[in-house]
């Protein structure tokens, strides 16, 4: 078989994965979706207990909120790195990324353990349930998306910028600008419309 | 020949299958086809036309379908073939529009049942409204009278002709209250209300049961629904009144414990509100009960 | 910490009952591995089956899967029909209500996830990428991590059965019931793991044939010319990879209830039970329509070559799936009229639903004129064909009885309903996909089914059917609520009970003379051999490669001019039959372990949270973790086969013709 028909077999099999993760992509937008609208229904059922407005602190999510964007945006400058062959360049970019999602997650795990020390647990009504699953569900995506950024950093280590990386490295940034999408909904809907 | 006798046994197998069937309905309640209330009669109303509404589009069918079957058989090699004739705009069209003629008619059939047979509708009689409040417990059915301040277990009564309300709630797990020869069912979920509007045309007893599974007592989860005469419900309110059995807050707490099989009980006295205690226990925690203003309306179903 | 959680001794068997079932389980399991023992079996189950991503070999276990699974949920409906046929009155049968309970719901869930699924996806994976000319599906790995999980899933509900309980709760666990408080043991923990499994399993498959579907197509297919199977495929796919994230939200909510005590679906507390149900069967409802549509699209593809003409209307067809497709997701609150929603929203569900029947209609029409001027022959597929216009249409008819609300509200709940759904799902579902096992087996074995005993199975199917059935029905106007373990004599229910109870015994004849039928068959293999390829003188392109396809599918991916590809090549004009002197290079996946092996620790997964093992549930999750980087770093996923190997298969095929 020569090289120039292999080479298009992968070129289709690569746009076929990137496609195949889009529409994984969308099947997880209905997630969330589902999500959002448990969370919209169950937001008023605080039962007694603490509600919205009571419980969020709006500067510190908005810190939150740029770190997420901004690891958005460095992860773009990593891919403009790679599409320019700067491995090294694209490796400290990628590092950067990780370090800004790490501390996005370390921060959300800091204002869950802050509200859960105040006696304001998951277990006291049906809105504290909602609000920390929807927001915890985003979180574990995120730190996913974290050990995926760590495992392709050393495949990038190991192998340098193949095109196997590339495609990797192209459903890896369309699944971590997803979940900053997903996380302006958040902001908006949770903490904003929340304290509102 | 061979074919046309084994069609023929097939036949009579169906027929006398039928029969059978038939036979055995004989002496027993037919449930919704057998309505003792004005609720279930239009109900059956509505059941009965729109079956025969369908039937008679699906029996053709399903016949045509043996004739085409039969007819171009491929032994049968006198009969027309045309392998490519695969498409005529006439004809599509044409069952294009055989059921949507029919769902039309069934569509507004029922735009207008939905709304004369909601089960919140207040049946409109010269006898006036009676109002019965129904909590589904595991596993028995307890019916407060508000008026009249009694309560039973798994036994309602009321006069006939007389339009009830019933108002619905659980203390358990969702449950279905449903009396088929009177009318449709409505859920019975704890923390809510829901409402159900019935009335009986003729004295008698006629079964009741949840139709939601709510778990092991389920299925022996019955209890009778009795309409009588105007006369003898109120000669039955005062003897129950006068009873010596009354239901206070500690019964009411053993009553909610899991049982099977409950026989029927009379209540003489009902603590007031109690009906409004149970849906609110699910509302709000019980430390800012007191003193609350029990709206009971924010638990419908509806808000009315 | 303690080592086994909340295992106890006491989760294992003390009825007799499941104690016997448990014994006669191990007794297979253990009879099947001593024979693979003996017989030097294991290297050739590691090789061609565990670790192949061959999408034949997935779907002929898919079909193992589905089959296993039916004799399971047919017992469990078998022990529900005879403990109605003598529960009445001061009987009260040979189940207690906690056993009872938990057999309806396993058949529930049995019969939906582990029957009807599979059996559809296995007949998805067979079909699919042969219809549309290509060599395999997109993501062949994932594939084989599909079916692992759904047998997975399988596996954790059958342990059920031996180890704790299943659910008590009815088959899609409505809360308040399913919650804690109601149901304490580890039956709704199973429940939850067992559908969990198989629904991601479920969703990376409905991902990866909506990407074969719409991108490996051979060239010239265009949309309008893809078979009508493939794209009821295509809409079911897009049914699954919509709704499943639904379902998977529902569970995962109910599971956090139960485990961290949270009140998403508990009654107080500011949970909305009435939230799960509208969630559970926004996810139900589409379901139904994903397991009816390539039913729908089998019979298309059955009816013009057994009348031996065109699909009349094929671009109708398309249109009433599509319209199907889109109706089915405004439709779920039919399943709850009663929950006491204003009258304007339930005639607003109603109507919706009975839409659906319009282009349900407009199918049968379609299929009724296809036959109309052909020249039918009645093999098994055709048969079953039949028996699904003589069944589903009442089915459907009575479907539309119940979206009218007033209606329901007396027919809900009750037998009725059941006799309504098992109406649509045994008489489309079950006799669609056998219809299209019966079409597609020749391709797949190489030799045709038996038609003597495949004609027996079909009549004892339509029969018992209807003998079980139709009394149901009855009863269920008669006031009979359904998921009732014991009833009062006087009601009368008995001898209908009974009728039905006979009517099962005849149904599992059919059973039996599908089993013989699969025996006969095989041991006469050699005189119904198909050397052609082409049994039936198809029209699609499964048709035009061998019985069994090598494993490459076509040695030539082919090129497609019409809606029938393979008939144009046969009987169309001369240019068209594609004439090759030489053979290529063709890639294929490599097979891997991988799907296997993360299957297993999800089930590990499943079993430990279902006991609360903590320390097992990290073990698996950093065991699926590790398994997944594993992949990640594999670069060597596929190989070449040379044009000489291909060349050497082929020939060897034209020399048996």
């Amino acid at each position: 078989m020569n090289d120039l028909t292999l080479h298009n077999h992968h070129l289709k099999a690569d746009a076929r994965t990137v496609f195949g993760f889009w529409i994984y992509i969308m099947s997880d937008c209905f997630l969330f979706a589902a999500l959002f609208i448990v969370y919209a229904v169950l937001h008023n059922n605080t039962f007694g207990g603490p509600s919205a407005k009571d419980i969020f602190n709006l500067p510190f999510v908005l810190v939150e909120t740029l770190i997420l964007l901004s690891s958005s945006f460095t992860y773009g400058l990593t891919m403009l790195a790679v599409h320019h062959h700067r491995k090294n360049t694209a490796l400290i970019l990628i590092a950067i990324t990780i370090l800004l999602g790490l501390s996005f997650v370390s921060l959300e795990i800091n204002e869950f353990s802050h509200l859960v020390n105040e006696g304001i647990s998951w277990t006291r009504s049906g809105f504290l349930s909602a609000f920390f699953t929807l927001v915890g569900t985003h979180a574990l995506h995120v730190s996913l998306g974290l050990l995926w950024m760590f495992t392709l950093m050393i495949q990038i280590v190991d192998r340098g910028l193949s095109p196997q990386i590339l495609r990797k490295l192209t459903a890896l940034g369309i699944f971590w600008h997803f979940l900053d999408i997903i996380w302006i909904f958040v902001f908006t809907v949770v903490y904003l419309l929340g304290t509102l | 020949m061979k074919f046309a006798l084994k069609a023929l046994a097939l036949l009579i197998f169906a027929v006398g299958f039928c029969g059978i069937l038939y036979y055995f309905t004989l002496g027993h309640s037919l449930g919704i086809l057998q309505p003792n209330g004005v609720i279930a009669l239009q109900e059956r109303s509505l059941i009965i036309i729109s079956v025969v509404l369908m039937l008679l589009v699906v029996v053709p069918v399903v016949g045509l379908s043996y004739v085409i079957a039969w007819r171009y058989r491929a032994e049968n090699t006198s009969a027309k073939y045309s392998p490519e004739w695969s498409h005529s705009v006439l004809l599509e069209t044409v069952w294009w529009m055989i059921p949507i003629f029919i769902i039309c008619l069934l569509a507004a059939i029922t735009w207008v049942s939905s709304k004369e047979l909601d089960p919140y509708r207040q049946i409109i009689d010269e006898n006036p409204t009676m109002t019965i409040e129904v909590v589904a417990l595991n596993w028995k059915w307890l019916f407060i009278y508000p008026k009249e301040g009694i309560a039973t277990l798994n036994f309602v009564e009321f006069p006939k002709d007389t339009p009830v309300r019933f108002v619905i709630t659980a203390d358990a797990p969702m449950n279905s209250f449903w009396i088929p020869r009177l009318g449709g069912q409505i859920y019975a979920m704890p923390g809510m209300q829901t409402q159900l509007n019935l009335s009986a045309d003729t004295i008698g007893d006629y079964r009741g049961s949840s139709a939601n599974f709510s778990g092991n007592g389920f299925s022996d989860m019955t209890f009778v629904a009795r309409a009588v005469s105007s006369e003898d419900y109120a000669t039955w309110v005062t003897a129950v009144q006068n009873s010596d059995n009354s239901l206070t807050s500690s019964t009411y707490e053993a009553l909610v414990k899991p049982s099977e099989s409950e026989k029927i009980h009379f209540y003489s006295q009902v603590p007031s509100g109690l009906y409004d205690t149970i849906i609110m226990k699910y509302m709000m925690p019980s430390t800012q009960m007191n003193g609350m203003d029990m709206n009971m309306t924010s638990a419908d179903m509806r808000g009315i | 910490m303690n080592l086994f959680g909340n295992l106890t001794l006491s989760a294992f068997p003390h009825d007799p009952i499941i104690f016997g079932a448990t014994i006669l389980m191990s007794i297979v399991v253990i009879a099947v591995l001593s024979i693979l023992t003996v017989k030097h079996r294991w290297t050739w189950l590691w090789k061609n089956w565990i670790t192949t991503v061959d999408h034949k070999r997935i779907g002929i276990m898919y079909l193992i899967l589905a089959f296993v699974m039916m004799v399971r949920g047919f017992i469990d409906a078998a022990m529900m029909r005879g403990q109605l046929a003598v529960s009445a009155g001061s009987a009260h049968g040979f189940l207690p209500p906690d056993h009872y309970d938990q057999v309806f719901t396993a058949h529930g869930v049995i019969m939906i996830f582990f029957v009807a699924m599979p059996l559809m996806f296995g007949l998805i994976n067979l079909a699919t990428p042969l219809l549309i000319g290509s060599r395999d599906v997109a993501f062949p790995f994932v594939n084989s991590l599909s079916l692992w999980l759904a047998v997975s899933g399988a596996l954790l509900l059958n342990l059920s059965l031996s180890i704790g309980e299943f659910a008590r709760t009815g088959w899609l666990a409505y809360p308040p019931l399913s919650e804690l408080v109601y149901s304490p043991g580890v039956g709704v923990d199973y429940y939850i793991w067992c559908i969990q499994i198989a629904g991601v399993g479920s969703l990376l498959s409905g991902i990866n044939f909506l990407v074969t579907i719409l991108r490996m197509r051979a060239p010239g297919m265009t949309l309008m010319r893809m078979p009508v199977f493939v794209w009821t495929t295509l809409s079911a796919m897009s049914l699954v990879v919509i709704v499943f994230p639904i379902l998977t939200v529902t569970l995962a909510l109910l599971f956090l209830d139960r485990f961290y005590g949270m009140h998403f679906f508990s009654a107080d507390f500011g949970g909305n039970p009435m939230m799960y149900i509208n969630l559970i069967w926004s996810w139900g409802h589409p379901e139904v329509y994903i397991l009816i549509l390539p039913a729908f699209g089998i019979f298309s593809e059955v009816v013009p070559v057994f009348s031996r003409k065109q699909l009349f209307g094929y671009t109708t067809m398309i249109w009433a799936t599509v319209a199907i497709t889109f109706f089915s997701f405004i439709v779920w609150v039919h399943h709850f009229f009663t929950m006491g929603a204003d009258a304007n929203v339930n005639a607003f569900f109603g109507i919706a639903t009975m839409i659906i029947a319009i282009p349900t209609g407009v199918k049968i029409f379609n299929w009724l004129f296809t036959m109309y001027r052909g020249r039918i022959t009645f093999t098994t597929p055709m048969l079953w064909t039949m028996g699904f216009i003589s069944t589903f249409t009442f089915g459907g008819m009575t479907g539309v009885l119940m979206a009218i609300p007033a209606a329901d509200f007396q027919l809900h709940n009750s037998l009725f309903l059941i006799a309504h759904f098992h109406n649509t799902i045994i008489g489309g579902v079950i006799f669609g996909y056998f219809a299209g096992l019966a079409y597609w087996f020749p391709k797949f074995f190489g030799f045709k089914l038996n038609e003597k005993y495949g004609t027996y199975a079909f009549w004892c199917w339509v029969i018992g059917f209807f003998v079980a059935f139709l009394p149901i029905y009855i009863v269920g106007l008669m006031g009979m609520t359904r998921r009732l373990s014991h009833y009062d004599i006087t009601t009368g229910w008995q001898p209908f009970l009974i009728i039905a109870a006979i009517g099962v015994c005849i149904i599992a004849l059919g059973g039996v003379f599908q089993g013989i039928q699969l025996y006969v068959s095989f041991r006469d293999r050699k005189h119904n051999k198909d050397l052609t390829g082409d049994p039936w003188d198809g029209r699609t392109l499964e048709w035009s490669t061998s019985s069994p396809p090598p494993f490459y599918n076509f040695a030539h991916i082919p090129t497609v001019h019409g809606r029938h590809a393979f008939w144009d090549m046969k009987y169309g004009e001369a240019h068209m039959r594609p004439q090759h002197s030489s053979y290529e290079d063709i890639v294929m996946p490599k097979n891997t372990p991988l799907g296997f092996i993360i299957a297993a620790f999800a089930l590990v997964f499943g079993f430990a949270i279902v006991w609360h093992i903590t320390w097992l549930c990290a073990v698996a999750l950093i065991g699926i973790i590790a398994s997944v980087m594993v992949r990640s770093f594999d670069q060597e996923t596929e190989y070449v086969v040379s044009a000489e190997t291909v060349a050497l298969i082929e020939s060897r095929r034209h020399k048996t013709i």
